[in-house]
């Protein structure tokens, strides 16, 4: 008797615990072995970008909280931005400050997640997720210092941000800064040298060098493949250039090295937050804009590093108080087009973790 | 003690019971089935308290607290309403082996508890075959795990159920080589006898490796962290129940408890020196022994990712089984050349061949995994 086997489909989502939302990924499996994978996407889909054209520039700012929602304060920020630079709106140095160090601390939140979740997606039952979700609470008490507000944000504005900070919030986020080296560390001891880690995410999830610049891959997906590409010395934007700070790389683009390069990344986000707090200047934070901005005729795009890569807003005025096209070029969709590559051969426990390993959010892929 | 009957066929031979418990063979027969079963079914439901609260300690939260005092009524709360949810059936799936199976995969577990030896004498038959029958019984709970998941008629179930199978495959033969060791050194293969052995020295320092071995490869076998991938949370999202709810559900979930009570039971009789202990009554070792042991497999739950299903396929069959070869030869040249030794001599030499068996070994053996070529 002769025994003949068969591949099958198995639908990965859209609601499934480790896809971060609702997204699907039908793989073809020959038992364990993936043969195929085709990724979904379009579930979380609101039309964001054509909602933008129907309101105010400024009703637009709630919208970007909506994208990318684990990291609202660095979605506000590109926005923003494009719309000064077509409006010549000048900004206080002081509000530069407090966005370079909302972004920074979104950062962090957004590391915290991607890689939490990402152990999570191995295996290790929560523990590491909930002792990042400890220091996460912390930037979010800041955060709600400052706006009030805990997941979206809503606080930068043409000209500036809404709100001075408080007076407590200065002396918390100096406790913080100097308490997450240490917590930062406690995660490398948990986690960098565990064996079982180790085994699953190294060699596993290869993005090649060529394969992420020709994606146009971007953020620590693209730095794990050792390309020394970051917004923030390549073009700085706000006061980037004034702050000392490393590019962490990876070298062999594996899970592994993605996972290395957040770890440090959060390093490098404590030192600059360190750099801003020393050298934030006193003034006011918001300049005067007219309440119906009306931009003149033009197109722009702006682009910062956001925490999952290149975040860029392209927006076209036709001189009416409303965007005649808004459109967000989303790290995360760019981020997950090599998604088949770096999985076919690999074994279906892989596509969790590499999928988890490239860090998306499903609110900025389907907009 | 009862006298070791030499053939199993005899069912009569049964009837000679523990000189100090009362009644005759049909009293205790039902006497010690309700014991167990009380004893299964309230460990199971103090289990899940304790593995809940315990994870919430390692995860810097609080656990449940809220249904009565520490939460401690929580597992009664969540039976109650297992009980009374709805009892799905796939509509595609096998009707008749959906039913059986929680049925299949509960009650070898629990039949498990016949051999274990509670206190002296406390069990509700001293085989003369007791660890045979154990490895026997345990493997039949694995038919149930396979017929829950392809008679749910549902890929994640199928593919948790075949992952099942294999594991079983592979840690059931370490598992049996370093019980043979324990078996070699007492002479006996009934589980009070090994107990009894076990008078001056329990058998984790004598068989260091041996305990190494069964206790990983009851990991496997009780589907836990880091071989859980039959149930796999993040990529299975349930394993092999995923279709079931309700008191079915109930029942798959107390048939993985009680294997996870068998496993730390199992481990308590062979390599920890069973209800013995100074001061204490005997019954109150044996259950601190077995909470010791799960509280400790709760430890490497809450610690440890999941491990890939080649890479369990390799560590059953790369290291753990030439390892369990490696101690059984070491200790069968002890038992047939050595019978005089000072134990604690051989308790040094065994702790120092494991250290350098594991070192050397992990040193060539990798966990690894390759892409393949489709």
């Amino acid at each position: 008797m002769t025994l003949k086997t068969e591949h099958f489909v198995l639908n990965l989502g859209p609601l499934h615990p480790s896809t971060h939302g609702v997204f699907r990924l039908r793989a073809t499996l020959d038992g364990e072995v993936i043969v195929d994978i085709e990724p979904v996407i379009g579930y979380l889909h609101r039309g964001i970008e054509k909602l933008a054209e129907g309101c105010t520039y400024k009703q637009n700012i709630p919208f970007t909280d909506r994208l990318d929602y684990l990291a609202s304060m660095s979605n506000n920020l590109p926005y923003v931005m494009a719309v000064e630079k077509l409006a010549e709106i000048n900004v206080p140095e002081r509000a530069e400050y407090l966005r370079v160090i909302m972004v920074e601390l979104q950062r962090i939140v957004s590391h915290i997640i991607a890689v939490g979740t990402f152990v999570q997606d191995l295996g290790a039952f929560g523990t590491p997720l909930l002792y990042m979700f400890r220091e996460r609470e912390k930037i979010l008490d800041l955060f709600e210092m400052v706006c009030g507000q805990r997941l979206t944000y809503n606080y930068m504005r043409f000209g500036g941000v809404s709100h001075d900070i408080p007076d407590e919030f200065l002396p918390a986020l100096a406790k913080f800064v100097d308490r997450m080296p240490g917590f930062i560390d406690e995660y490398d001891q948990l986690l960098a040298e565990n064996e079982i880690l180790l085994a699953r995410t190294k060699g596993v999830g290869i993005l090649p060098k060529d394969l992420a610049i020709n994606i146009s891959a971007s953020g620590p997906v693209l730095r794990a493949s050792g390309v020394k590409w970051d917004i923030r010395k390549a073009d700085p934007y706000s006061v980037y250039d004034r702050f000392e700070f490393d590019i962490p790389t990876g070298s062999i683009s594996d899970a592994y090295d993605r996972y290395r390069v957040r770890i440090e990344e959060m390093r490098q986000c404590v030192r600059i937050l360190r750099q801003a707090m020393e050298q934030l200047p006193k003034g006011k934070v918001l300049t005067e804009v007219p309440l119906k901005l009306r931009p003149p005729a033009g197109e722009v795009y702006a682009h910062i590093e956001a925490p999952k890569g290149e975040l860029g807003f392209y927006l076209v005025s036709d001189n009416s108080d409303k965007p005649y096209r808004f459109h967000v070029r989303a790290p995360s969709l760019i981020n997950l087009t090599a998604l088949r590559q770096m999985l076919i051969g690999w074994k279906l426990a892989d596509a969790i973790i590499v999928f988890g390993s490239i860090d998306i959010c499903l609110g900025e892929v389907d907009r | 003690m009862a006298i070791l009957s030499t053939n199993p066929n005899s069912f009569s031979q049964l009837a000679v019971l523990p000189p100090d418990w009362p009644g005759n063979f049909w009293l205790h027969w039902v006497v010690f089935t309700v014991i167990i079963l009380a004893f299964v079914l309230n460990t199971a439901l103090i289990f899940i308290w304790l593995e809940r609260r315990a994870l919430g300690r390692f995860q810097v939260r609080l656990g449940p607290n809220r249904v009565g005092p520490f939460g401690l009524l929580q597992p009664i709360a969540d039976v109650l309403k297992l009980l009374t949810k709805e009892d799905m059936i796939p509509a595609k799936g096998d009707k008749l082996v959906f039913w059986l199976a929680p049925l299949v995969a509960f009650v070898p577990v629990l039949m498990i508890f016949a051999v274990i030896p509670f206190q002296s004498g406390a069990l509700l038959a001293d085989l003369n075959i007791g660890i045979l029958y154990v490895v026997a019984i345990s493997s039949v709970a694995a038919v149930g795990v396979f017929m829950a998941g392809w008679a749910s008629n549902n890929k994640y179930s199928l593919i948790g159920a075949m992952r099942d199978v294999a594991m079983l495959i592979s840690y059931e033969i370490p598992i049996v080589l370093s019980i043979v060791g324990v078996v070699l050194i007492t002479g006996s293969l009934s589980l009070t006898e090994i107990v009894g052995a076990q008078r001056d020295i329990p058998f984790i320092l004598l068989q260091p490796l041996g305990f190494l071995i069964f206790f990983i490869g009851s990991l496997a076998e009780s589907n836990r962290t880091p071989f859980d991938l039959v149930e796999a949370d993040s990529e299975l999202v349930a394993g092999y129940h995923i279709e079931y709810s309700g008191m079915k559900f109930a029942t798959l979930f107390l048939a993985e408890y009680a294997e996870v009570i068998a496993m730390s039971a199992l481990m308590t009789t062979l390599f920890l020196g069973g209800w013995q202990g100074p001061l204490l009554p005997p019954i109150i070792w044996f259950l601190i022994k077995v909470f010791a042991v799960f509280l400790f497999i709760v430890w490497i739950r809450s610690t440890i990712p999941r491990m890939r299903i080649d890479q369990v396929m390799a560590f059953a069959w790369k290291f753990l089984l030439p390892l369990a070869l490696i101690n059984l030869l070491i200790t069968s040249l002890q038992v047939v050349f050595w019978p005089e030794a000072s134990p604690w001599l051989i308790v040094f030499l065994n702790l120092v061949a494991m250290v350098v068996l594991v070192l050397s070994w992990s040193r060539f053996f990798r966990l690894g995994g390759e892409r393949i070529e489709v």
